[in-house]
């Protein structure tokens, strides 16, 4: 049985009248890349501060390996953080950053080189140990910010949306190296980001965050699939939501349901009638705004169909259990 | 604002820029001038003749090398107190909300922007009235008054400038409170020191009107110039330290400039 690497039990964390966490508990298991995945102020950066320790909670409690983190002041906790600025400290050159963490607990000289140049290996920058870090590019410094980190062999990595700041090719090829090293190493991460792209591709668990509170914790695919809300749906990739009168008469359920781009097909007969409202061709696949009755459906075709004019009238078909059931939200 | 390298200033600009400087700098050199003059009884315009002899009665007068030995003992210690203080204020003014924080950060500076004599009159009167007896000591309180805006203005800025990422980069990495700042604020913050160290020195060491209130029978260099000037001997001896009391000013401001033009000005030049 796995290990739970992080807990968070009932935790709130409160700045006046300002709920940026509100009653979150969370287990994150051992070796587990995990994502927190929110729009911006929707408290998932504040639950990373509160897992490095830079925040307390004002209610509720945290561990770390069984570990009560209660009063552990950050530089206690074998927790270490990727920043989202990287935070390389400017007057050292990329070497003594990486061994920064090796240096104040007292290991030699010598040693913490020799293990800061292997961690550099370990990111793909060997021989950089020299430079400053204004000398280097984006992606670079974002690689020393993860060595820097990764040298003192911590329980978690904490990663604050570090690939943010990055084009978009960086990214990607970012986003596959984090999770190969993640899977070699066997570290827990636990992931900051806004792009659901992103937590989609490397994580494997989710908690979509929103106003402070978690929204669903599960595996890319439930979240994706199978989103409990309509706030889930609809940040996780553009689901079309369907009101509950809708369902009510499509299936005879009393719920919204939420019905993904993809899953929408053109028919010849049968289906329901929908009007084309727009078209755009997207490379791979050609998104089509359609309206149907007085609901706005967005479908994705794998390729484009043949002289769809805007205006006309068409049938679009779903398989049934691609029609998914939500909750109802409490007002 | 820089304009084209292309244009040409028209000429009566130029004539009246260099009409300025010379305004400012033809004073100063003529003081050197005289630094070399055979007349000691007055200033007389040419000088008569040119010697070197005034150095060597300089270097060979005690109450000039007293009044150095002052002024450079009140110096140091006034910027060594207010590097200490003017550090710690801007780290809190920077680091930390608290109540009256605007407040404190006007108070810190208000003694650069108040005319010397209220700061001498008020200090003397408090001390006075406090019974303290008047030393070196009670001229390097006056000075330091002075002397911690000039690092405080210095460090602030560069405290705005540094990233509250990297203390907590330093914390997360195992570094405790004394040890992030031994490895990560003070190295950032060394140059801003520097520059606002050298600023104090150079006030301090130039200093005449709050020293005038704050002194007992001690004279400071500047001091001894303002009394030397009314003797009617050896007058050159004042223009040779004069220029010695120009190089130790200069130097360091200059110095303070090269050290902090990436980024910072260097505050508090007007006082």
């Amino acid at each position: 049985m796995t290990q739970t690497a992080v807990s968070f039990c009932n935790v709130s964390r409160h700045y006046g009248p300002v709920k940026a966490v509100d009653d979150v508990s969370l287990d994150i298991l051992g070796g587990e890349f995990f994502a927190m995945l929110g729009p911006s102020g929707s408290g998932k950066t504040t639950c990373l501060r509160l897992i490095a320790g830079f925040e307390q909670p004002t209610s509720g409690s945290i561990s770390i390996f069984n570990q009560q983190m209660m009063d552990v002041p950050p530089y206690r906790r074998q927790v270490n953080t990727v920043f989202q600025d990287y935070a390389l400290f400017p007057h050292l050159n990329v070497a003594d950053n990486v061994a920064y963490g090796l240096m104040i607990r007292g290991v030699s000289k010598n040693d913490r080189l020799k293990a800061a140049e292997g961690a550099l290996e370990l990111v793909r920058l060997p021989g950089y140990g020299a430079r400053k870090p204004s000398q280097l590019s984006g992606g670079q410094r974002q690689r020393v910010a993860l060595a820097r980190a990764l040298v003192n062999q911590p329980k978690v990595l904490l990663l604050d949306e570090p690939l943010g700041a990055l084009d978009l090719k960086l990214r990607e090829q970012m986003q596959e190296e984090l999770k190969e090293l993640q899977r070699s190493l066997g570290i827990t991460f636990v992931f900051v980001t806004h792009d659901q792209s992103e937590a989609l591709s490397m994580a494997d668990r989710i908690a979509v965050f929103n106003h402070g509170q978690i929204m669903q914790v599960g595996s890319p695919r439930e979240i994706y699939h199978s989103p409990k809300s309509e706030f889930v749906a609809d940040f996780v990739g553009s689901s079309n939501i369907l009101p509950r009168e809708l369902v009510n008469k499509l299936v005879g359920r009393d719920q919204p349901a939420s019905l993904r781009p993809e899953a929408i097909r053109l028919v010849s007969e049968g289906g329901i009638e929908a009007k084309i409202l727009n078209v755009s061709f997207l490379g791979a696949s050609t998104k089509i705004t359609l309206q149907m009755k007085d609901v706005t459906l967005h479908m994705l075709a794998d390729n484009e169909p043949a002289s769809l004019t805007v205006g006309e009238i068409v049938r679009v078909d779903w398989d049934k259990s691609s029609l998914h059931l939500m909750e109802i939200p409490h007002v | 604002m820089r304009s084209d390298k292309n244009s040409h200033a028209p000429f009566a600009l130029k004539v009246a820029a260099a009409a300025g400087l010379l305004f400012m700098h033809l004073p100063i050199l003529l003081i050197f001038v005289y630094a070399f003059t055979t007349e000691d009884k007055s200033y007389q315009w040419p000088p008569p003749g040119l010697t070197l002899k005034w150095f060597g009665v300089t270097w060979n007068r005690p109450d000039v090398w007293e009044s150095l030995a002052l002024s450079v003992k009140v110096a140091s210690i006034s910027t060594l107190v207010a590097m200490i203080l003017g550090t710690l204020c801007a780290a809190a003014v920077s680091r930390s909300q608290f109540f009256g924080r605007e407040t404190i950060s006007l108070l810190v500076i208000l003694p650069i922007a108040l005319p010397g004599i209220i700061t001498g009159i008020a200090l003397r009167s408090a001390f006075n009235l406090a019974d303290i007896p008047f030393s070196m000591w009670t001229i390097v309180l006056g000075h330091a008054t002075f002397c911690v805006v000039v690092v405080y203005n210095n460090a602030v800025a560069r405290f705005r400038r540094t990233s509250r990422s990297l203390i907590e980069a330093s914390m997360d990495l195992g570094a405790n409170g004394f040890q992030t700042f031994r490895h990560v604020i003070l190295p950032n913050l060394a140059t801003a020191l520097l520059a606002g160290g050298m600023l104090a020195f150079a006030l301090s060491f130039d200093e005449v009107i709050v020293t005038t209130f704050t002194a007992g029978q001690q004279a400071t260099l500047p001091i001894w110039m303002l009394e030397e000037l009314v003797r009617p001997r050896q007058r050159p001896v004042t223009n040779v330290v004069a220029m010695v009391v120009v190089l130790v000013t200069f130097l360091p401001i200059l110095l303070a400039y090269y050290l902090t033009r990436d980024g910072d000005q260097v505050a508090g030049q007007g006082k």
